[in-house]
């Protein structure tokens, strides 16, 4: 086990390589001076050289490149082009709301993904499958904004119902359940759709192996076949597959943060791009891709323990 | 002589050309697919929409009318208009075209490029294969819309842009699942025998392998279109994609983000308008990958 946990480290560092690379070369791509973009629009031609000088471009490229993953593991990641701060210091306190934004929606979407696929799958052909299925290709063909503001609309603004008005719960903010409630909903909603429908063929997939038929054989009763036989093996390919709706929540986090106000690192994203500040966009994909980078190995690891049958080594 | 003729017809009866009987099995079992049969129909109505809807809308999707600001769906204005009074209708059947054309575009150049990548990478095997998909693993390791949100930011904000964004964003999927397929039929057979009467590798490539992984592309390509229609409308809601006055149904649902407490048909419709065309390409891929790909069934 800790060879295969060690020998997973080692893989992601070609990854994580190519995307400093990648997140290096982006300044480089944008049409224009970089001294320029990286010291503002609004900079005196004095200010550009002096940025030039500092940001060291007029070293080869290599050299730059070098500097730029040096300043990455120190935790130096240049200063912000709107009001000169560093942006690391920019972008700390943005990751908390993000990060929870994510982790509560996966656990959502698991919950409800997990549970409607078992229905689903037991209930092969009847109605309630086929409504489990319905709903779940609405959800996967909704964009998650306009489900926020639809949510918005019925929960948050509300309307009356016999003397009751629905607006229990707040459109902007993160941090009290009454803020957080909507935007989970939003971000997890996709995903559970997702989930829901690979537990369910992955469930019955299971449920026609010899061994389930043993099982059954034997005179296990229904429920413990379902839940502690087919449901454990049917899960493995699941396991995966959250990983990967981590990484998509992530990224829709940057949506559902922008419908809800949240201030977490998607929201810095679009405000950067719109006001050009491009030094915390460049930081803050970086941070975005490390981060699915580390959901992705821990999904691995956990992934080998639920799996005995796959050898880790 | 006729004879011979009338012998060759017989043989041709017995024996049907087995590209046709393909072709007749597949369409046999897509039309028994209820969700291949509803998605296909909503997919050619849409198509149709795109196409002749513009010229019968009852107004002009630009025309601002400041006396009909924000009123709700009536007789003159089916769905109602929006903040500088335009009847939203008249944008939602001209937006139909652009929400296609992004599909469409953003996923011929993803794969295209995809399956190119994934070809190339299976078939050849070795350095090259790992160089391209470790390129694909690092395409991946940005989660989700944000590599498309990146590649605009770069590029700057357009709907071509987008396309390109989005397109890109989808070039792993395709080169994953076509190296897949590939380095299956490459073990085939009929392969080594090409390759042994002397067929260049250019031939046997897109004379022998690429119609052999044609079914998961196709399928691919049909989700993609639904995924890509739900990135780029996001983008252009966050103001990243189509600029106004542009009927793109995001941006529309942007606009509306603003009169939620006046006028919430203004950001209704565009997103049903989005659910309805994404749920139609979900349906139909459903269908197709049951009828295509029988091991990718449930």
């Amino acid at each position: 086990m800790f060879t295969f946990i060690v020998r997973r480290l080692l893989q992601t560092i070609p990854v994580l390589i190519g995307v400093t690379i990648l997140t290096f070369g982006m300044m480089r791509l944008i049409p224009g001076d970089p001294a320029q973009i990286m010291a503002g629009e609004s900079a005196s031609p004095e200010q550009i050289e002096l940025t030039r000088e500092r940001l060291g471009l007029n070293d080869p490229l290599p050299v730059q490149y070098m500097d730029y993953v040096t300043g990455i593991v120190t935790g130096d990641l240049g200063t912000s082009v709107r009001n000169g701060r560093p942006v690391s210091g920019e972008i700390a306190p943005r990751l908390r709301p993000t990060i929870e934004l994510a982790f509560y929606s996966t656990l959502l979407s698991v919950l409800i993904g997990v549970t409607a696929g078992v229905i689903a799958a037991v209930r092969r052909g009847k109605l309630s499958d086929s409504l489990i299925m319905l709903f779940a290709l609405f959800g996967l063909s909704m964009p998650n904004f306009w489900l926020g503001l639809m949510l918005i609309q019925y929960f948050a603004i509300g309307f009356d119902v016999g003397g009751i008005n629905t607006g229990w719960f707040l459109a902007s903010g993160w941090g009290t359940w009454q803020q957080m409630v909507l935007p989970v909903i939003t971000l997890g909603t996709a995903g559970a759709a997702i989930i829901a429908r690979m537990t369910r063929s992955s469930m019955l997939e299971v449920i026609d192996q010899d061994y389930i038929r043993t099982a059954r054989a034997k005179g296990v009763k229904e429920r413990v076949v379902v839940y502690r036989h087919a449901l454990k093996n049917a899960l493995i390919p699941v396991v995966t597959v959250v990983g990967l709706q981590f990484g998509a929540l992530l990224g829709g986090a940057v949506l559902t943060e922008t419908v809800f106000a949240i201030n977490g690192l998607g929201r810095l994203m679009v405000d950067s791009i719109n006001a050009r500040d491009f030094p915390i966009v460049q930081s803050g994909v970086l941070v975005f891709a490390f981060l699915f980078v580390l959901v992705n190995i821990i999904v691995d690891i956990l992934y080998g323990f639920l799996n005995k049958r796959i050898d880790l080594n | 002589m006729r004879e011979e003729i009338n012998e060759s017809a017989a043989q041709a009866k017995a024996a049907p050309n087995p590209r046709i009987v393909k072709i007749k099995n597949f369409w046999k079992k897509l039309t028994s697919s209820k969700s291949a049969v509803i998605g296909g129909i909503l997919i050619i109505l849409f198509v149709l929409i795109a196409f002749i809807g513009p010229y019968f809308t009852p107004y002009s999707p630009f025309d601002t009318d400041t006396s009909n600001r924000l009123v709700g769906p009536s007789m003159e204005h089916w769905f109602g208009t929006d903040n500088y009074g335009r009847d939203i209708f008249s944008r939602i059947i001209h937006g139909m075209s652009i929400t296609l054309y992004v599909g469409f575009f953003s996923v011929f150049i993803g794969m295209t490029v995809g399956v190119l990548f994934g070809i190339v990478s299976g078939y050849y095997g070795g350095k090259v294969d790992t160089v391209i998909m470790r390129f694909m693993d690092i395409l991946l390791a940005f989660p989700g819309i944000l590599l498309a949100l990146a590649i605009v930011a770069v590029l700057g904000s357009s709907l071509e842009n987008v396309i390109i964004a989005v397109g890109i964003f989808s070039v792993p999927v395709f080169a994953r699942i076509v190296r897949g397929s590939t380095l299956a039929v490459k073990k085939l057979e009929y392969i080594d025998a090409v390759k042994a009467l002397g067929a260049t590798d250019g031939r046997i490539i897109f004379k022998h392998i690429l119609p052999n992984v044609a079914s998961p592309i196709i399928v691919q390509a049909t989700l993609s279109i639904a995924t890509s229609i739900l990135s780029a409308s996001g983008l252009s809601f966050i103001g990243m994609g189509a600029q106004p006055p542009i009927p793109e149904w995001g941006a529309m649902l942007s606009d509306g983000r603003n009169y939620m407490y006046d006028a919430t048909h203004i950001a209704t419709i565009p997103g049903l308008a989005i659910v309805v065309v994404v749920l139609a390409f979900n349906l139909f891929g459903d269908g197709l990958r049951d009828a295509l790909d029988p091991k990718m069934k449930n």
